[in-house]
């Protein structure tokens, strides 16, 4: 038979595989044809396309790519598969990534069909982003979608192992954000990503796994990632440390850092670098925060000085009140209502933490007077159980000299019986 | 001194109760002189008073004190009425405080009352139906687990009881 | 009050002839020459038990022996209960040096060799009263439950459960079950309130019952001391220095429970990991560290049990010693007796010391 009818029916044939097996693995001379290529950059896709999120919820090549992967190449001039008329695009270049990702991720009633709760917006909020600016302008070094997702063996966002899980996400930006060369052009600084591993939020997320703990895109967004405008940067932190937030609110340092044109949480803590919070930064003296703006003739650092004395002061309290009891514990004295009190004790001293960012010494001294009455009461009973010691080591020293007295009697009268005594002097 | 006048009478009646509590003693002891009532009330004073210590401790010892049992950590938490739904007691359970709570739907649990965070007691919040800590806004679920805020981990669950209308407390086992 | 007793006695002795015993404890004397201070140590055992007794009684008004209530309820004796934390501390203590002195008596009666006939009966009781009293020991640390004791009980009943034949039932038994659970805490009371009691009160009269028909022994070496010296007279100079010796005994006692109260500990939670340098009482502390340096097998047989095959002989030797020593009449001193007792104590104390600085 002639060709052109031997491939018709072959062709014919086909389609009605396709056809009859609609839905149960179709076709798809793509992966076939690529799979077997030598040039690594050409086959990858199609080994990739295993584990790919689109493919496993039926997306194929050609429902990005176009082409018709129903068809067989015929030779080196003759691809039916990516004729024109198939709507075969090919790869998109680095300025159409985000609009041909978008084809589909910003099509609501498309989306709908696969995952109702996945956003529809990324691509509007991408071109807000410095990203997308840059991309627009012609920079061909920004990040786009599949900088960061991938492209083929794209894993679902909630897969561990995907590039924009909570814990790789650092390193995701940070491979360009860490870069020096790459960054050069920019202007913006690569020590991010490292400062970040050492903050209190990196340690959380990546040593004690908490998923919840903040990273890149938690304060700076994802799709539309753009430095934050100054006054943003207080409202993000507020998300999650929320009293902290109000406190600083309802504080003269509000207006003051508003006028100054200083960032509001930044500037004491850090943004990356976030350090554990403690104590020691708290007051005027050489290295701590306050003393940094505040001098000494300022009210200002007499209410820094005084938040950490009194600070200060509770804690000592607390820790004597708790030597005390822990000491009576020891020796087996029942001190369960002075631990239960200790431990509301510490809740003020937390509370009161809580409250320096009200820069207010009567605020402070709510939660300070609180818990030293706390600690006061718990010392009491402390010293109350060890007074109970005290009268057991009195009791005991009574009780031993009673019964040395009866061995000094029982060996006086051993020696009455046994030797007599020398007649009597009277 | 009155003390010594006591001791003195014991003394008196201290060698014949040692000589009639031993027969034996009687019939081989000689007739005391009085010299030897020195040892005598050493030996008294010694035997009393060690007597003493040991039988005053012991005596108190089997008077129960006032609360009669060990509590194995078998608390009484809340009475029925004092709990409708939608509220909450917090109570002492050992060393530790303890949140009883009346869901809005009508069931009794009961958790340990120590934040995961940083210790604070937490509370449970009416208007929001579930358990809150006010140190950093840290939310619990009323299954313990913790939805929100700093919190690492859950709230340990403890075993709840009804008793008549006494809600009882214990570990879980 | 005298007239009364005299009275009293006349009417007792109408009845049931008490002259008999009167001539006896007036007769009895004990033996005196250079080594007659050890004599001393039996008394101070039977003390100290008569002690755990007392205070035992007393601590069971509040002790629940159940794995839920148990630690609660030492816990409460020690904080709640006036003077509880007395009566319990003195417990822990008296036991511990009731055994003490149980092992230093048996320990002079074997280098005064008074185990010879016609006194290996009472060697018996007594090898037996002493394995009761680690018996006691053994049961009664399991009851405060706590981590300490849980895991302990489960590595000593382990060892048992390695006996050979026998092994399997004997740690079922003593377990009541697989593992170490309330069911043992529940089994453990039982033998250390009333069957261990029961069985030791018995052994313990016919120990003294031998003693007072047969006098004390005197070793070899001072018979000739022993028969010049006059002995003395048991009532009222020997009771005397006895009770005198009681209350020194007991002076530390009080000291030692005042001054170092026992611990309560934590709570036993079976699924939590052992606790780091968990070691049993130190009177099984020697064979404890004498398996631990054994290797994992001995010529193709599982090191433990060659250890434990080692102790029972051991035991079996030690026990069965009056049948073993078998000296000439001539003998004043018997090396044999004296290297492997010199021996033995020095590789039980070498082990002992080892387990505790935790080789």
């Amino acid at each position: 038979m002639a060709w052109p009818i031997r491939f018709s029916l072959v062709a014919a044939g086909l389609l009605a595989l396709t056809v009859t097996v609609e839905g149960q693995n179709p076709r798809n001379n793509c992966i076939d044809c690529h799979r077997g290529l030598d040039d690594e950059e050409l086959s990858q896709p199609a080994r990739a396309a295993v584990d790919d999120v689109h493919a496993s919820a039926g997306i194929t090549c050609a429902d990005c790519h176009g082409g018709d992967p129903t068809l067989e190449i015929v030779d080196e001039d003759y691809d039916p598969a990516k004729e024109p008329s198939t709507g075969f695009v090919g790869a998109p270049g680095i300025r159409d990534i985000p609009t041909f990702c978008g084809k589909c991720h910003a099509d609501p009633a498309y989306m709908k069909r696969y995952n109702p709760n996945l956003p529809v917006d990324q691509l509007a909020q991408y071109w807000t982003s410095g990203h997308g600016k840059k991309l627009r302008e012609g920079a061909t070094d920004v990040a786009e979608c599949v900088s960061c997702h991938g492209s083929h063996g794209m894993l679902a966002v909630g897969d561990p192992r995907a590039p924009v899980y909570p814990t790789k996400v650092a390193g995701t930006c940070g491979g360009c954000h860490a870069d020096e060369e790459h960054m050069a052009p920019y202007g913006l600084p690569t020590d991010q990503m490292a400062l970040h591993r050492e903050s209190v939020h990196g340690r959380a997320l990546y040593q004690e796994g908490d998923l919840s703990a903040p990273t890149c895109n938690t304060c700076h967004g994802n799709h539309g990632a753009s430095p934050p405008g100054l006054s943003s940067v207080s409202l993000v932190c507020g998300n999650c440390h929320a009293i902290q937030r109000e406190f600083f609110d309802e504080s003269p340092h509000r207006a003051a850092f508003a006028d100054l044109g200083e960032p509001e949480c930044e500037t004491c803590h850090g943004n990356h670098e976030v350090a554990p919070v403690t104590d020691e930064r708290l007051g005027v003296a050489e290295g701590q925060i306050c003393g940094e703006c505040h001098f000494e003739d300022e009210e200002a650092y007499t209410i820094a000085k005084t938040l950490r004395q009194d600070i200060e002061e509770l804690k000592a309290r607390i820790a004597e009140a708790r030597t005390t009891v822990e000491g009576a514990a020891v020796v087996g004295m029942e001190v369960s209502e002075a631990e239960l009190i200790l431990i509301d004790a510490n809740q003020a001293l937390v509370k009161a933490r809580n409250t320096v960012h009200a820069v207010s010494v009567d605020a402070l001294r709510e939660q300070t007077d609180a818990g030293r009455t706390l600690a006061d009461q718990a010392r009491e009973i402390g010293v109350a159980a060890l007074g109970e010691l005290q009268f057991r080591q009195k009791g005991l020293a009574v009780s031993v000299f009673f019964i040395l007295l009866v061995v000094i009697g029982l060996y006086l009268r051993i020696q009455q019986i046994e030797r007599p005594p020398s007649p009597p002097h009277e | 001194m009155k003390t010594r006048k006591f001791f003195r009478h014991w003394v008196d009646v201290e060698p014949i109760l040692i000589r009639s509590a031993k027969p034996l003693e009687e019939m081989m002891s000689e007739d005391r002189p009085s010299r030897r009532s020195f040892v005598d009330w050493i030996l008294g004073a010694g035997i009393t008073g060690s007597l003493a210590s040991f039988l005053y401790p012991v005596l108190k010892f089997v008077i129960p004190p006032p609360v009669a049992e060990a509590i194995e950590l078998n608390v009484v938490a809340a009475t029925v009425e004092e709990l409708p739904p939608n509220t909450a007691k917090i109570f002492k359970f050992g060393r530790r405080p303890g949140l009883i709570v009346n869901t809005p739907a009508g069931e009794l649990r009961a958790f340990d009352g120590i934040c995961t965070h940083l210790n604070c007691t937490v509370q449970y919040r009416e208007d929001f139906g579930q358990i809150w800590c006010a140190c950093h806004n840290g939310l619990y679920d009323l299954s313990g687990k913790n939805i929100s805020g700093p919190p690492p981990r859950p709230l340990p669950r403890l075993n709840v009881a009804v008793r008549g209308n006494e809600i009882v407390v214990s570990r879980e086992s | 009050m005298r007239a009364a007793a005299t009275r009293l006695y006349h009417w007792v002795d109408e009845r049931i002839p008490l002259s008999p015993l009167m001539e006896f404890a007036r007769e009895k004397s004990v033996p005196s020459h250079r080594y007659s201070v050890f004599y001393f140590f039996g008394g101070a055992t039977l003390f100290f038990f008569g002690l755990q007794v007392a205070t035992g009684i007393l601590l069971l008004l509040y002790y629940k022996p159940t794995a839920e209530a148990a630690f609660e309820s030492v816990r409460f004796i020690m904080t709640e209960v006036s003077f509880g934390w007395l009566i319990r501390s003195l417990h822990s203590w008296s036991a511990n040096l009731m055994v003490l002195c149980a092992l230093l008596h048996m320990a002079t009666v074997f280098f005064m060799r008074a185990y010879r006939k016609p006194r290996e009966m009472t060697w018996w009781t007594g090898a037996l009263l002493l394995l009761l009293s680690m018996g006691f020991g053994f049961s009664g640390y399991l009851l405060p439950w706590n981590e300490l004791a849980f895991f302990a009980t489960r590595v000593g009943t382990d060892m048992a459960g390695k006996t050979p034949l026998i092994g399997e039932f004997l740690s079922q038994f003593l377990r009541g079950g697989e593992d170490v659970t309330g069911a043992t805490l529940t089994r453990f009371f039982g033998f250390h309130v009333a069957v261990l009691p029961m069985i030791a009160t018995t052994l313990l009269l016919l120990h003294l019952l031998f003693i007072q028909r047969q006098g004390m022994s005197v070793p070899d070496s001072q018979t000739g001391e022993a028969a010049r010296r006059p002995g003395t007279k048991f009532f009222p100079n020997y009771f005397l220095r006895e009770l005198m010796g009681w209350a020194v005994a007991l002076a530390i006692l009080a000291a030692l429970a005042s001054l170092f109260p026992w611990e309560l500990g934590r709570k036993a939670d079976a699924f939590a990991p052992a606790p780091a340098g968990i070691k049993p009482e130190w009177y099984f502390l020697f064979m404890f560290q004498t398996l631990k340096y054994l290797p994992a097998t001995i010529a193709g047989i599982e090191g433990e049990f060659v250890g434990l095959v080692f102790f029972g002989v051991a035991g079996l030797l030690w026990f069965f010693w009056p049948l073993i020593d078998r000296p000439s009449p001539e003998d004043k001193r018997s090396p044999l007796v004296t290297t492997v007792g010199v021996a033995a104590l020095a590789f039980i104390a070498v082990m002992t010391l080892l387990g505790y600085i935790g080789y």
